[in-house]
């Protein structure tokens, strides 16, 4: 028992450091990918290629000054960012990001927890991250703000429903709901991936996905241009950068989620490591840096969506939601139940 | 009742299938986006360390412009005060002495020769004014300095240190 806890407590150092490093950094990749889209340069005086921007970026908003406006709700105000960090971090216990190692004779799977229900935490966590932001934009005590937050429940809801049965679908076809297992469903060749089994199901998980963490063409949440910045149109100095980690580490999540339910996790195509005469414990690592990549791939998916499409109308958001997508995955639904029932 | 909406933005009943459902749209979209990261150039300038090339009728800060002996143009004729249209340019005039006489051709000098850069709007009416081509707005654009009093430069910063043949305006 000891032992179990001791892993358990340094497989979460490493996953905290590593997803705050990850989070700083995806945006200096956001900074730079968006400015070489628009033909400029990006930041590049804070070291080579402006490599420490991250952390010049982190001491000042450290060492700004704490604004809190007046006749805010206090406490709300200060739990609407720490929710959001705190909400945007919990899916990762079910999230695997590798296979296993065995260390000291004992095997240690590269995930914090292997819950047998995890996509379905993954996806109940998730949603909950839209607390942090109607908290932060009611205690603002600014219409914007408040707009800001109203919105995002909206999206939320919307967009939870095509999000959840397009996960239906998977379930159905891999006849379980744990993280691990439905990546060991898909492992055995790239055709049994879900991208290619579900294309339908993916276009609407991505586009959902989109819409959950806020993000271009649906960030209507913060959009700048009628909102200010929406609902942290109050916030400055830390607290602004803990919903600004809060919404980098989304899209991590958001990518890692895809890597795992549809690019079939630590699956390389076409290669089977066991064949190639490699230890158990490097393919246990080289899993991990599969898994890492393909999240960064769809980290630079989002990045590249968020700099090439222009922001939807609000109606047209709606339209989308309830109009196009919820329908298309019903569809997608019935059709995949109908298949794995009769075929 | 015509549908404004319609008439100029056409209605989405007239997009087709492929219109409509966006894919195509937006796969075209992101690849112009692609192409432009991977293989554009760049057009920033890197400012304090490149800097851009300025047109030769550009009209940055006043200089005060010597002759081919060194000597000060300006002979205080108060022509560019009269005609700038935000009156930023304050002379005091004085009779040259014989002393003086060899930094000053003419009659009368500029004693105070000062510019409000606050109020210039760097129109250019001064250098076409002036009889002498004494005044011209060069290439000067870096500005900033560290106090508002700063702002309001006289001869010590405005007048060239070098002369040179008369400057012809373009």
């Amino acid at each position: 028992m000891g032992e179990e806890i001791i892993i358990a407590i340094i497989k979460l150092l490493i996953f905290f450091f590593a997803m705050f490093t990850a989070a700083a950094y995806t945006t200096l990749a956001e900074r730079k990918i968006m400015s070489y889209m628009q033909l400029r340069k990006g930041p590049n005086r804070a070291g080579p290629w402006g490599f420490l921007q991250p952390l010049a970026d982190g001491i000042k908003f450290i060492f700004k000054e704490e604004i809190v406006p007046a006749h805010t709700d206090n406490k709300l105000f200060i739990l609407g960012p720490l929710l959001m960090i705190a909400v945007s971090l919990m899916p990762w216990v079910a999230i695997p990001f590798g296979d296993k190692i065995t260390i000291f004779g004992r095997e240690v799977y590269m995930q914090l927890v292997d819950i047998n229900t995890g996509a379905l935490f993954m996806i109940s966590i998730s949603s909950l991250g839209v607390y942090g932001i109607i908290l932060g934009g009611w205690a603002s005590n600014n219409k914007f703000s408040l707009m800001g937050a109203v919105r995002a429940s909206a999206q939320m809801i919307s967009y939870e429903l095509p999000l959840g049965l397009s996960l239906a679908a998977i379930f159905i076809l891999s006849g379980t709901i744990g993280t691990r297992d439905i990546i060991l469903k898909q492992i055995e060749s790239p055709w049994q991936w879900n991208i290619f089994v579900q294309p339908l199901g993916f276009i609407i998980f991505f586009t959902s996905m989109l819409a959950e963490t806020n993000r271009t063409p649906f960030d209507l949440a913060e959009c700048d241009s009628e909102l200010l910045a929406g609902y942290h149109t109050e916030y400055g100095g830390f607290k602004f950068s803990l919903f600004l980690f809060g919404e980098y580490i989304n899209i991590i999540t958001a990518s890692a989620f895809m890597a795992v339910l549809y690019l079939g996790g630590w699956s390389i195509p076409f290669v089977n490591l066991h064949d190639l005469g490699l230890s158990d414990n490097l393919i246990g690592i080289i899993s991990v840096f599969v898994v890492l990549a393909k999240t960064a791939f769809f980290v630079f998916v989002f990045i590249w969506v968020r700099w090439t499409l222009p922001r939807f109308r609000y109606d047209q958001l709606m339209d989308l939601g309830w109009k196009m997508l919820l329908p298309l995955s019903i569809v997608n639904l019935m059709i995949t139940a109908a298949v794995v029932l009769f075929v | 009742m015509i549908n404004v909406r319609e008439k100029y933005l056409g209605s989405n009943d007239k997009m087709s299938f492929m219109d409509r459902i966006y894919l195509p749209a937006i796969f075209k979209g992101m690849f112009v986006t692609l192409k432009h990261m991977l293989f554009s150039k760049s057009v920033t300038t890197q400012y304090p360390e490149e800097k851009r090339v300025i047109a030769p009728r550009y009209r940055g800060r006043h200089v005060l412009k010597r002759d081919e002996q060194g000597r000060e143009r300006c002979t205080a004729c108060y022509c560019c005060a009269f005609i700038c249209p935000a009156s930023c340019i304050r002379i005091v005039a004085e009779e040259v002495t014989p002393e003086i006489q060899h930094n000053h051709p003419g009659e009368k000098y500029a004693k105070v020769f000062e510019i409000d850069l606050f109020r210039c709007i760097y129109c250019g009416f001064c250098q076409e004014a002036c009889p002498k081509a004494a005044i011209f707005l060069e290439d000067i654009y870096e500005l900033a300095v560290d106090s508002r009093d700063k702002f309001i430069i006289g001869k010590d910063v405005l007048v060239d240190k070098k002369g040179g043949p008369r400057k012809i305006r373009v």
